[in-house]
């Protein structure tokens, strides 16, 4: 049992933002260990993208395709990755906490005897004790809690997207890329992937989204949003969400913000009738500037904000958006 | 129809962060004054869909929990929503498992349970947020799983589930038996009906032990968990918030505006 292994992921055949990230603590962690860091992609275009992830600094980049293994089918996944487990025989495994990394890693874990810590923060490593220690959000956000798991067991680790720097490239680096064979029986894969629906987004994608004008439960309904589009539109923003109105069916559940959404960290985020649930601060918490429209002035989104109105958005907005267009004038 | 609920007591996920507490050594979460615990909002939602299918296909469905016993009252609760039987499975062996503790109590109570066509647990636990019981349990079962299920469909013998993914969402068909978690998106749980709490109180709810479901002592409680806890720490917020003032709120609003461009935010 020996090494890092990362389980990368790819979107629109490009490494996603989350796997740089990988790279950097698993980077750490194999410097740590003096021991090696390998990047596994599992499906179509894996060798394309090889060069660039060696570039970032991994050791050995690993592919596996066959038929569907380029879905996101959990069960076969995880029968993939177990038989690249069982073979190589890593000692830490690092996914995304994402739509893989929820779903696959747990079962993984299960199956390898391994040790599992879901959406952490921060990967330390002590060297007395030989032991992880990651460090996750618990309780919505309201306390972290810090682990100790020994690595004598294998280690199955989600990390949240936006805890660490994504990996940079530097001058040309050694490394290897090998083409893994799994052969999967499919009779024993039970469920069977119908479809997979991606919604557009329409405009700016969140995670990109340089200025995010959010809406919360306090904005009431769907005909409210049109205000928060209103806005976005004079800030060339994308507009999110928190949990409440994608519950209730005003705006599409793509748009949430927070620990079931997508983890945003713009240079300007804009929080209206919002009241600041940890489990939405935990999407938004990392923008840079951080501004709050709330008419009650106990919201806990004042807590997190840099500057704040109390009052109400149906007010506040439209003479917001005005000033925003005499500026730009 | 055969469902089988697993649902978990929790401290009230909803109490504002003023209220929330750390004991002085950073080991345990004080459970706030006044505010009774609750059942994992998550595994509400799983009742719920198993009211939903029950409603549809008839049967009879199952709660499981683990916990001392203050934890009957949230099999009491999914009971009132109109649940047909609970468990409560309690047993100092039982304390500080982790998930894979955790999983294979559960594991070894559903064997007790012969028949089953559908297991359903809540996504994570609003406490410990690690969400993955639901999947050990399909590994120690040997069982087809789908996590965070938005809705279901029956017939034939398959069940054909829609599950959330981040941007959209995926459809499986899946033979039963399967394991569900289940997610948010099904939407919000019923409330349990005064006959429904009437019922609910005249039950008796069982007590298995660790003898009963047949659970190795060394597979549970804190001594067998994978990883301990080193401590708990509320996270440093570092903003400060400068609220802007305005007799009307035009006034605010521009005074915001010229705010967030000297901040170079526009």
């Amino acid at each position: 049992m020996k090494g890092v292994l990362i389980c990368g992921e790819l979107k629109d055949e490009k490494i996603t933002s989350v796997s740089k990230e990988l790279i950097t603590t698993g980077m750490r962690l194999s410097n740590i260990l003096n021991q090696p860091l390998d990047f596994m992609l599992i499906g179509d275009n894996g060798n394309e993208v090889a060069e660039e992830v060696i570039n970032l600094g991994v050791d050995r980049v690993l592919t596996v395709q066959g038929q569907g293994y380029s879905d996101l089918h959990p069960e076969r996944l995880v029968a993939i990755l177990n038989q690249v487990c069982e073979r190589i025989g890593p000692k830490i495994i690092l996914f995304g906490q994402t739509d893989m990394g929820r779903d696959v890693a747990p079962r993984l874990a299960a199956k390898l005897g391994a040790s599992v810590c879901m959406d952490c923060v921060d990967l330390a490593f002590d060297m007395a004790s030989q032991a992880l220690l990651p460090t996750k959000p618990v309780y919505g956000g309201n306390a972290l809690a810090q682990w100790t798991s020994p690595i004598q067991r294998p280690q199955v680790v989600t990390m949240r997207p936006r805890s660490e720097k994504p990996a940079e490239p530097g001058p040309s680096k050694k490394g290897k890329t090998e083409s893994i064979a799994v052969e999967i029986d499919e009779t024993t894969i039970r469920s069977q992937l119908m479809e997979t629906t991606y919604q557009e987004e329409k405009g700016i994608k969140l995670e990109e989204a340089k200025v995010i004008v959010a809406g919360g439960g306090g904005i009431g309904g769907s005909e409210g949003f049109g205000l928060i589009q209103e806005l976005a539109n004079a800030l060339g923003a994308a507009v999110g969400t928190t949990r409440v109105p994608s519950d209730e069916n005003w705006m599409p559940k793509s748009l949430e913000i927070g620990q079931t959404g997508h983890m945003v960290s713009p240079s300007l985020y804009i929080a209206v009738g919002i009241s600041g649930a940890p489990q939405h601060l935990a999407g938004c918490s990392s923008s840079k500037l951080i501004v709050a429209i709330n008419k009650d002035p106990q919201a806990p989104i004042f807590d997190m904000a840099d500057y704040g109105i109390v009052g109400d958005y149906r007010e506040v907005l439209p003479s917001l958006i005005e000033k925003l267009k005499d500026l730009k004038e | 129809m055969n469902i089988i609920v697993c649902v978990k007591q929790i401290q009230d996920p909803e109490i504002p962060a003023s209220k929330f507490r750390l004991d002085a050594d950073g080991k345990k979460v004080i459970p706030p004054e006044g505010i009774p615990p609750v059942i994992n909002p998550y595994d509400e939602q799983a009742v719920e869909l198993a009211l939903r299918i029950k409603e549809q296909h008839g049967g009879q469905i199952t709660i499981l929990t683990i916990g001392d016993e203050g934890a009957s009252s949230v099999v009491k609760h999914a009971l009132a929503m109109g649940a047909d039987e609970g468990v409560l499975l309690l047993d100092s062996a039982f304390e500080g498992s982790d998930s894979f503790g955790t999983a294979y109590i559960l594991s070894q109570a559903i064997k007790k349970i012969k028949e089953f066509d559908l297991l359903l647990c809540g996504r994570q636990a609003a406490d410990w947020d690690e969400g993955a019981v639901g999947s050990i349990l399909a590994e120690n079962l040997g069982l087809p799983l789908i996590t965070l299920a938005e809705s279901v469909d029956f017939s034939e013998g398959r069940w054909q589930v829609k599950r959330v993914i981040l941007d959209g969402y995926q459809i499986f068909a899946v033979p039963a038996p399967v394991i569900l978690t289940v997610s948010h998106e099904l939407g919000p749980p019923r409330l349990p009906s005064g006959w429904g709490i009437i019922t609910a109180s005249k039950k008796e709810i069982p007590i298995w032990d660790a003898n009963h479901i047949e659970a190795e002592p060394t597979q549970t409680g804190g001594g067998a968990s994978r990883k301990k806890l080193v401590k708990l720490f509320i996270p440093a917020r570092e903003r400060k918030c400068e609220i802007i003032e305005g007799v009307k709120p035009e006034e605010a609003a521009g005074a915001l505006a010229k705010k967030m461009r000297e901040e170079g935010a526009l």
